[in-house]
């Protein structure tokens, strides 16, 4: 089963190439290949998952590629319990949010087209967690950062979602760079592409510390542009202007997560190299604060939950640098659902209200009662409320944190969750309940079609149980089955739970004081505090500040490029230019008087010597046979030798 | 005595007058005249020839007969033309004749 | 005496041969010129008799002098311009034709002075006439079928060419 397992991202790029070249005129036939091939994906990932359950062991199936002397790239797939988590977290997420963007997308003009990028995603996603090498897995990280930019861009009519799409791909573009350049020095170092061989010499020592922690730090630059940790974070929430089940499933679910993923499958490397470990924790703790900070005073739903992912992502970064992998890939896979759960059901709402302000929203919760539910089940399991999935894989981190000599991480995340617990109920008291405050729209508001809730339900369900699996009580749970080296028991800490669970509560009753009773007011704090709310409000200023010091510059120093183009080196050209216009009238002189000259002088000697020989021809008959008669006898003369 | 160089002088004598007369008539007639004299030269040279070489045979006479037979037939034939070229050029001094030329 | 006699006519019958040929190219008049023809054509019938040729020389007088004068006649009387005593009836190439002729003339006579002839001393065959009509209708009779072909065709070829339509 697992030999055949190269089918599963296969089958998307058929659907892809299928909808490209044959089905696009047809919009229904393109979405149902591009679902099919999706579930026949997550059909193959099934046997896949049980497969590893039973044997959790690595397992590799490759061919040679490119062969040079002594150097040989490979391709093929590497299965092991991450890969097939990650399989059945990309094939699930995908498959529903293909089924939810047939009711979204109803009726959009490039319907085939959409399709077509979705599996085009799925099949780099699938691709990606498959990779047995570097090689291969950069080749699909930059199919995944096409197709985002595809279909960030998706409606490029618009000129916002053009922008955003360049700037994701720029932005993710730059850390990119590093992480090209971490892999060529570790592959340098180490003399092949492959994962567990470079891993097994890591682990035997044969690697230098100082090029291990260079080239750690380097990838993990890819990772941040991925995962749009700070500070390459500013593209995300820009790339919300895509469709919105493109922002469930790429970038809240699957593709952001790939940065993670790629901290994970890279373990050994930061295991390695304790400060570039200690950099991902710091920089994941930091990233996650300040999302959440951000994320408090967005008014655009979908921004709001932008910043909750990039949060979240800080979380599994700071899980991951802190070496627990288990607690950061489980939150992963948690936060895959409960996150796609959210921004579709935003979907669903916008799908409703046309509008992504949550202030012209409220009092839906009558009128949309399943997206209503499932969203807000979905915030409960975001703001890690016992018994659902966010609660275990929340804390699991917390457990990792706290394991940390110094009490700063740990701090930083319950900070962070009770912020996330905020504004995750900001959002559902402000959409859901209270008052409607555009009764327009309001009235025409209506539940999505079935075809949106249902993903929407099995989704739900998903946030709830799907975190169950790790319950630490479980001996045979998942940390038993994703981990690095040894299983990591963490003795269940109860004190760290009824922690989580106060900040968590509290941050839900904060929001319930201010934004349903409005016991507090809101408007009062936001004087009180003007000059801190406006920072956050702004984002820090961080696109202000890349702005000022990044892409002015650029634009001055292409400016300047222009003028010297301009001034010096159009010069140059025009001025070869003119010399070869000079060059060539001075030939055309010479050719018009010397050879024309002399070509004429030739006729008119041929002309001349031809009018005056033509008289011989006289048409006088006496004349020609005395003429004749005289050559006559000219010939006898000679013959008789007279 | 008149041996066979005396008739064959005057033949040559004669067939150059009807030489000089083709080069320096104008009129075709004219120039047809000179012909008919080259004829009659060439007529005596046969039949002096035929008298001295071959007095038994005769073979000069009848190659004779047979040249003032084509003459005839020459003559009525260069008549006919001169007689057209005059219809279509009113005109019948060949030096005016010249359309062949340039 | 004979020989002299013969001689004297011949020395006569040249004389008048060269001299009337000599007008016949050189006359203004075209009919002149056609007249001493006429007279050159009678002297050559004269050479003819001298030298036993007596049915050639009745021929040429009934072809030459009938036939062929009276065809000369109605061609000079048809191109009517003759009369014109301003034409000029010869070209500007006299002094070449008379150099040209002149060098022939030279050529020729030195070829004949330098020429020794296998002259036979038979004597030449009384009725000449049978013989020359035998031979015509033995020896020669394919020839003479020809020559009265291309005699018919002549004709007819100038009755086509001459004929207005």
């Amino acid at each position: 089963m697992l030999e055949s397992s190269w089918l599963i991202p296969l089958l998307p790029l058929l659907a892809f190439g299928t909808i490209v070249f044959f089905t696009n005129r047809n919009p229904r036939l393109s979405s149902y290949i591009s679902i099919g091939a999706v579930c026949a994906s997550f059909a193959l990932s099934v046997p896949v998952l049980f497969e590893v359950l039973q044997n959790p062991v690595a397992s590799e199936f490759k061919f040679t590629w490119i062969d040079l002397k002594g150097f040989t790239i490979q391709m093929g797939i590497l299965i092991d319990p991450l890969t097939a988590v990650m399989l059945m977290v990309v094939t699930i997420v995908s498959m529903l949010v293909h089924i939810y963007s047939v009711g979204y997308m109803a009726g959009d003009p490039r319907f085939s087209r959409y399709f077509s990028f979705l599996s085009l995603f799925t099949f780099a996603m699938l691709g990606l967690v498959l990779s047995n090498n570097f090689f291969e897995i950069f080749i699909f990280w930059e199919l995944v950062g096409l197709t985002s930019y595809l279909l960030i861009g998706f409606w490029f009519e618009k000129k916002v979602a053009a922008d955003a799409g360049k700037k994701a791909f720029i932005t993710t573009r730059t850390g990119d760079l590093g992480f090209l350049v971490g892999i060529f020095l570790l592959v340098s170092a180490a003399g092949t592409f492959n994962f567990q061989h470079i891993f097994h010499q890591i682990e035997a020592g044969h690697i230098p510390a100082g090029i291990l922690t260079i080239s750690a730090i380097l990838i993990f630059a890819g990772a941040v542009g991925k995962s749009a940790q700070f500070p390459l974070h500013v593209w995300l929430p820009d790339a919300m202007e895509g469709p919105t089940p493109v922002s469930a499933l790429i970038h809240a679910a699957t593709m952001v997560a790939a940065g993670v993923y790629l901290v994970a499958r890279a373990m050994s490397v930061y295991a390695a190299s304790s400060s570039a470990a200690l950099i991902v924790a710091i920089i994941g703790a930091f990233t996650a604060f300040l999302a959440a900070s951000i994320g408090l005073v967005q008014n655009d739903i979908k921004r709001v939950l932008a910043y909750s992912t990039i949060s979240q992502l800080g979380y599994m970064m700071l899980a991951l640098g802190l070496g627990g992998l288990t607690a950061g890939t489980f939150h992963l896979m948690t936060h895959a659902y409960f996150k796609a759960l959210l921004f579709l059901g935003a979907g669903s709402v916008i799908h409703a209200m046309h509008t992504n302000d949550i202030w012209e929203m409220g009092g839906l919760f009558p009128k949309m009662r399943i997206t209503a539910i499932t969203f807000i089940i979905a915030s409960l399991s975001i703001s890690g409320i016992f018994p659902l999935s966010g609660f275990w894989s929340k804390d699991e981190i917390f457990a990792v944190a706290s394991g940390y000599p110094h009490p700063i991480f740990l701090i930083v995340a319950v900070l962070v969750a009770f912020m996330t617990s905020f504004y995750m109920f900001r959002l559902c008291f402000v959409t859901f309940f209270g008052k409607p405050r555009d009764q327009h729209k309001f009235e025409h508001a209506h539940e999505s079609p079935r075809v949106m809730t249902i993903p929407l339900m099995i989704l739900a369900f998903l946030s709830i149980f799907a975190g169950w699996v790790g319950i630490p009580w479980l001996h045979k749970g998942y940390s038993s089955f994703v981990f690095f080296h040894h299983p990591h028991h963490a003795e269940p800490k109860i004190w760290l739970m009824l922690i989580s669970t106060v900040v968590a509560l509290s941050g839900i009753g904060l929001a319930y004081l201010i934004y349903y009773k409005g016991a507090i007011s809101a408007d009062k704090i936001k004087r009180k505090f003007a000059f801190p709310y406006k920072v956050l409000f702004n984002k820090y200023y961080f696109d202000e500040l890349y702005s000022a010091i990044i892409i002015k510059p650029i634009i001055g120093l292409a400016n300047l490029l222009f003028k010297f183009d301009l001034g010096i080196i159009d010069w140059l050209v025009n001025a070869f230019g003119n010399f070869c216009v000079f060059l060539s009238e001075v030939k055309e002189w010479f050719d018009s008087h010397i050879v024309d000259g002399g070509v004429n002088g030739l006729g008119w000697i041929f002309k001349k010597s031809g009018s005056y020989l033509r008289k011989i021809q006289t048409g006088d008959l006496s004349n020609y046979i005395l003429i004749i008669f005289f050559g006559i006898l000219l010939i006898i003369i000679f013959k008789i030798g007279l | 005595m008149i041996t066979l160089n005396h008739y064959l002088a005057l033949s040559a004598i004669l067939f150059c007058v009807g030489i000089y007369g083709i080069f320096t008539r104008r009129n075709a007639i004219g120039i047809l005249m000179s012909i008919e004299l080259m004829f009659n030269a060439a007529n005596i040279n046969f039949i002096a020839f035929s008298k001295f070489i071959t007095p038994t045979l005769l073979t000069g006479q009848v190659f004779a007969v047979f040249v003032i037979t084509i003459a005839a037939a020459e003559a009525t034939v260069a008549l006919a033309i001169v007689i057209l070229i005059y219809r279509h050029h009113k005109e019948i001094n060949v030096d005016k004749i010249n359309i062949m030329k340039w | 005496m004979e020989n002299s006699v013969q001689s004297a006519i011949f020395y006569i019958l040249a004389a008048i041969i060269v001299c009337s040929a000599v007008l016949v190219v050189t006359l203004k008049n075209i009919f002149h010129s056609l007249l001493f023809l006429v007279l050159t054509f009678f002297s050559v019938a004269g050479i003819y008799v001298l030298l036993h040729a007596e049915f050639l020389a009745a021929v040429q007088v009934l072809i030459y002098v009938g036939a062929i004068t009276v065809l000369l006649i109605f061609a000079i009387m048809m191109t009517a311009q003759i009369y014109s005593p301003a034409l000029r009836q010869s070209n500007q190439q006299v002094i070449p034709g008379i150099i040209v002729v002149g060098i022939l003339l030279v050529v020729t006579l030195t070829v004949l002075g330098n020429t020794t002839w296998r002259v036979s001393e038979k004597l030449p065959a009384s009725q000449s006439v049978n013989l020359i009509g035998k031979s015509l209708l033995t020896t020669y009779v394919l020839p003479f079928e020809v020559v009265s072909v291309v005699l018919i065709t002549a004709l007819i070829g100038a009755i086509i060419i001459a004929r207005r339509d």
